[in-house]
């Protein structure tokens, strides 16, 4: 790890004032993706903004039913927090499905959605990596790429967004709010992270200048049927195949709204309009959902050691929904997938 | 709008200033100058010479690391003792009390729940956090609940049945 100085925000706007006046200077709320980078020499800040003492650790319910989550809610807390256990189980249940409870309890949500790929060749400063060193080359393509995107991937880039988190905000509608020095502004989830394009080092679409406070929720939790389903090469503590948020809103047997967020597989949790359009009106039968990953995988495209995915996906897809459609969400101790 | 540079692997930054903390370390206040990137784990075997507390990986993937912070387990690899300023940390030293063994390393006697004992230190922080969490009730939970601490020699049945014992419900 080089050198780097440190200093400690003491509001919002201090940490902006600090940021803005600095631009090789970094955030750092939870550390646990940032002192790894660092580590490896990945990232080299001049300085470290201290933030993990701002006043944003509550989570609040809004005025439309909602919830406002504090950026430096510690995921732990977030995950067992009454409100999101029984409003928005899809949540809890993905943020237990990531990380060990050691990384959970410091991890920060708003660092959550800000970690980096953990594609290997981002972290070997001895290999080209766009993502890293902008017009330096691609290692994954051709290289090890069995944890790598089969969607929305670049001649640039094929990394994929490595948090669990974030794949159920994205499949529940969330915001994120952000201020930079012209003040406040909100993103849709959608819009927060970005694909690779020719600017794999762009992960998101906040600004150098801007922190995020806050993530909120709408009203709608989809608490009873519901999963977060992961597929990973080890049963706990390992980053995902392929996982798939899946939450419906069933009336008897047809399905009144659904929500499909894949992770594992691309540059940012991945939802596909046209799948989800294609369940909402039908019965909630095999054959629906079958089509709907056809759909969700139908653009997919698989380099030398991750085409297993697309058929992973495609059936993690099916299991999904058919497990919320059931009311029967994966258990993230017992890993019997039923 | 500033745009987000990177720093040059060669480019030299003014070299800052030890930096003074105060941690609370297993009950009693102890005073360190230390540079910004000193981990908590540095700080703790280098600085203060508690080298109960081990370095397995250094990047948060072994849980050989993990200490209580405020009560909470952590990967001391991966905080920084600036960051901990005033906090309370509780490590493998500071479990037993008046020489008695805490009831964890006790079971991990009773239950042979190690071989080498590299990771038992950070083996038993991690269950004494997850005791305090109160989350854990069955065996598959404390498995799940454990998969931050790795045990290379594969001491898993014995770590788990020894949690038990700890939590009453052997």
């Amino acid at each position: 790890m080089i050198n780097f100085q440190y200093a400690r925000a003491s509001d919002v706007a201090d940490a902006v004032r600090m940021i803005a006046a600095d631009p090789s200077a970094k955030f750092i709320a939870g550390g646990t993706n940032l002192i790894d980078l660092m580590k490896e020499d990945v990232e080299r800040p001049s300085r470290l903004i201290d933030i993990s003492r701002l006043p944003l650790k509550t989570v609040e319910e809004t005025a439309d039913g909602g919830l406002r989550i504090g950026a430096l809610v510690p995921n732990s807390d977030l995950a067992y927090h009454p409100l999101v256990a029984q409003r928005y189980p899809m949540l809890a249940s993905a943020i237990l499905a990531g990380a060990s409870q050691q990384l959970r309890n410091m991890a920060s949500t708003g660092g959550n959605l800000l970690q980096r790929t953990r594609c290997a060749y981002f972290y070997d400063t001895a290999t080209p990596c766009n993502k890293r060193e902008p017009d330096s080359g691609c290692s994954a393509r051709n290289g090890l790429n069995r944890m790598h995107a089969i969607l929305g991937t670049s001649e640039s880039c094929i990394a994929t967004h490595p948090s669990d988190m974030c794949v159920a905000l994205a499949a529940l509608d969330a915001k994120v709010h952000v201020a930079g020095p012209g003040g406040e502004r909100a993103m849709a989830f959608a819009d927060f992270h970005r694909l690779p394009g020719t600017t794999p080092q762009r992960d998101t679409n906040l600004r150098p200048d801007e922190i995020v406070t806050a993530v909120q929720l709408p009203a709608q939790g989809f608490a009873k049927n519901y999963t977060y389903l992961k597929i990973r090469d080890r049963l706990s503590y390992a980053f995902a195949l392929v996982s798939v948020a899946a939450a419906l809103e069933l009336d008897g047997d047809t399905i009144k709204e659904a929500r499909l967020a894949l992770g594992g597989v691309a540059h940012k949790p991945w939802r596909d309009a046209n799948a989800e359009a294609s369940l909402r009106g039908q019965a909630a039968t095999p054959a629906t959902f079958a089509h709907a990953a056809d759909l969700v995988l139908r653009g997919a495209k698989g380099f030398a050691h991750n085409a297993f995915k697309i058929d992973l996906a495609r059936k993690v897809v099916v299991r999904a929904l058919t497990q919320a459609a059931r009311g029967t969400p994966q258990s993230q101790s017992n890993k019997k997938i039923r | 709008m500033a745009l987000a540079r990177k720093r040059a692997a060669d480019e030299p930054i003014q070299v800052p200033d030890k930096i003074a903390v105060s941690l609370i370390v297993n009950g009693v206040e102890r005073r360190l100058d230390v540079a910004p990137w000193t981990t908590l784990l540095d700080a703790l075997r280098d600085h203060l010479d508690l080298t109960g507390t081990k370095k397995g990986c250094d990047h948060g993937q072994c849980g050989a690391c993990t200490v209580l912070v405020d009560g909470r387990r952590i990967n001391s690899c991966l905080t920084l003792a600036v960051m901990k300023d005033g906090a309370k940390i509780t490590t493998i030293e500071g479990l037993a009390t008046d020489g008695a063994l805490h009831p964890l390393q006790q079971a991990f006697i009773d239950h042979d729940a190690f071989q080498c004992g590299y990771c038992t230190p950070g083996q038993i922080c991690s269950a004494a956090g997850l005791i305090a969490e109160g989350k854990a009730k069955t065996a598959d939970e404390i498995r799940e609940l454990m998969s931050g601490n790795i045990c290379r020699c594969g001491a898993y049945p014995n770590i788990v049945a020894a949690i038990l014992q700890a939590m009453g419900r052997s």
